[in-house]
């Protein structure tokens, strides 16, 4: 694969880099990992396999060999000589097609998977990029043009599909596999509604108004969000009592509350330790619903409890895996 | 040897469990994490994907699918139970990080005397002069949390941090403190900076340091470390 363009911020990332949060690295790792779950699926790689995360504006992109393709997460307006990709499908795509992105109509971070998925050296574990950290991923940063990404071996189911499509009459300048997502099992990732978060260890540290405006009240993603975190703008919620903390371990989709009383959610590229008060915790399914926010966007949190967020982990896990079946079955 | 009766469990969001040993930076209760630490090295509960020592508080990162809460939660507590004192192996020798105290390196040792109300050169014989303890890895890959340096050279943070701090500096933060493995902004005072690399990524053992070693400042003048650099740069 060849970049003509970089776009806004093009990365490699992966399900991310585990079992180095000890000597200080973070995770990295895709923001909306159901998303990258998802496209991987539909192109038959595993579910972690490495591609890349395209931020509002896309790259260009030139397949420099046929290819079996699936785009998902925020809809970016892909398209391939003029004719828009749909949604969370398989195409079959020959060598020399260029891949470009156009007006972004919803949501922040899509997901581009590749048959074979993106081959980037394995860095602690991980093909994901750490851009603080300049780790991993294409040699540590954000894609840019004149960039050669490496694609690895095929998968056999992912070899058919492109021979069967592409041995077809097919119309348009790409072709359409049997490998999509029904409407209905989309409905696994949520989209809409509250973000669900549980307790953190200093809620208490929020007075009794401000525990009712962190669940009560509208927030809006500030100018400062990216794949470290977002800065909320909302209702104060300055801390009850401003004893200082003892930096300790984070995870991503901490809700921090640093002296000045406005929110931050700790994202896939946090830091490892932190020492402001953790008031809430985005529960693990809800996470793909922050990374798909923009700034601007707003948000409401609902409490729930860990056997609940665990429950809709579950969940979500069986439906993944039912659709899976289904885009194998069909 | 009594289990840790003053440690407290909670879960950290729907996929970490957090175990506390106390509420203030202290070689004993650091001993109790490190301790907790080598036995889930040594014996890691089922479901575990990582762990994250840090001052007071040991960090379990575990897998939902997996384990639940509540199993989690109890296969910790009976590990709690058990742990035994952390087993030093024959006390490792401290590891020694020469330092180029001052000058272009160290912008700030001026000011962090000056602070104190004593010469440069006795800030350098104070910070070389201690053996540290590694409380914890965090803020970038690599960097140490290093206690506990002489209160005769604490010194306030910047107000307005440094947009890049080079690599290898060593900075001073209130009574901590620690060095950058790599180039990133900070706002710690610099008063030195080595010429060793503490973090690489492709290495088999990326970090130089863990939670739990012990370090020791040497000072070196800018010509040894113009040296360990011209070395690390021959092929």
């Amino acid at each position: 694969m060849k970049i003509v363009k970089g776009g806004l911020l093009t990365t490699v990332q992966d399900l991310g880099r585990y079992g180095y949060q000890k000597i200080g690295v973070t995770t990295a790792g895709a923001m909306d990992t159901f998303s990258l779950r998802l496209a991987n699926i539909l192109v038959g790689n595993p579910e972690g396999a490495a591609a890349l995360e395209i931020t509002l504006q896309g790259p260009v992109v030139e397949f420099t060999s046929d290819a079996l393709v699936a785009v998902t997460g925020a809809e970016l307006a892909p398209k391939i000589a003029d004719v828009e990709l749909p949604q969370a499908r398989a195409v079959a795509v020959r060598g020399g097609s260029v891949l470009t992105f156009g007006r972004s109509v919803s949501g922040c971070r899509a997901y581009l998977a590749v048959a074979g998925g993106i081959d980037v050296p394995v860095v602690m574990g991980s093909r994901s990029t750490d851009l603080r950290g300049a780790i991993g991923g294409y040699e540590g940063r954000a894609l840019g043009a004149g960039d050669r990404v490496a694609v690895g071996p095929m998968p056999a189911p992912a070899k058919e599909a492109i021979l069967e499509a592409l041995s077809t009459n097919h119309p348009l300048p790409f072709a359409l596999t049997r490998r999509y997502v029904d409407t209905a099992d989309q409905r696994a990732r949520p989209t809409t509604g509250p973000v669900k978060c549980v307790r953190g260890p200093h809620f208490d540290h929020v007075t009794d108004a401000g525990k009712r405006a962190f669940f009560g009240e509208r927030f809006q993603v500030s100018t400062q969000a990216d794949r470290m975190g977002y800065r909320l703008v909302g209702p104060d919620l300055s801390p009850s009592h401003g004893r200082e903390l003892l930096s300790s371990a984070v995870t991503t989709g901490a809700v921090q509350l640093p002296p000045g009383g406005e929110a931050i959610v700790l994202m896939a590229e946090r830091q490892t330790t932190g020492g402001y008060p953790v008031i809430a915790q985005v529960i693990t399914t809800d996470l793909p619903l922050v990374a798909q926010l923009r700034p601007g966007d707003t948000m409401t949190f609902a409490e729930v409890g860990i056997p609940e967020a665990q429950a809709a982990l579950r969940a979500q896990h069986r439906a993944l895996a039912d659709i899976t079946k289904g885009i194998n079955d069909r | 040897m009594n289990p840790e009766p003053d440690s407290s469990i909670g879960p950290l969001g729907d996929a970490a469990v957090v175990v506390c040993f106390g509420d203030a930076i202290d070689p004993e209760i650091h001993d109790k994490v490190m301790s907790f630490a080598q036995q889930i090295d040594s014996s890691p509960p089922p479901g575990l994907v990582e762990h994250v020592p840090a001052f007071t508080t040991v960090t379990l990162v575990y897998d939902p699918l997996v384990r639940s809460f509540d199993e989690f939660h109890a296969a910790v507590l009976d590990m709690l139970g058990s742990v035994a004192p952390r087993t030093v192996t024959a006390e490792r020798d401290p590891v020694e990080i020469p330092v180029c105290y001052g000058g272009e390196h160290g912008p700030d040792l001026d000011f962090v005397a000056a602070h104190n109300d004593v010469t440069p050169d006795e800030v350098i014989d104070i910070h070389s002069g201690t053996t540290y303890v590694v409380y914890m890895i965090g803020f970038a890959p690599g960097f140490p949390y290093l206690g506990a340096m002489s209160p005769r050279i604490a010194a306030p943070r910047l107000d307005t941090p440094r947009q890049a701090v080079p690599a290898g500096s060593v900075g001073i933060a209130g009574s901590q403190t620690g060095i950058y493995p790599i180039a990133t902004p900070g706002g710690w005072r610099l008063i030195g900076r080595t010429p060793m690399q503490l973090f690489r990524a492709r290495a088999q053992t990326p970090s130089l340091l863990a939670a739990g070693d012990r370090v020791r400042f040497v000072a070196i003048t800018p010509a040894e470390y113009d040296a360990v650099v011209a070395a690390r740069a021959a092929p």
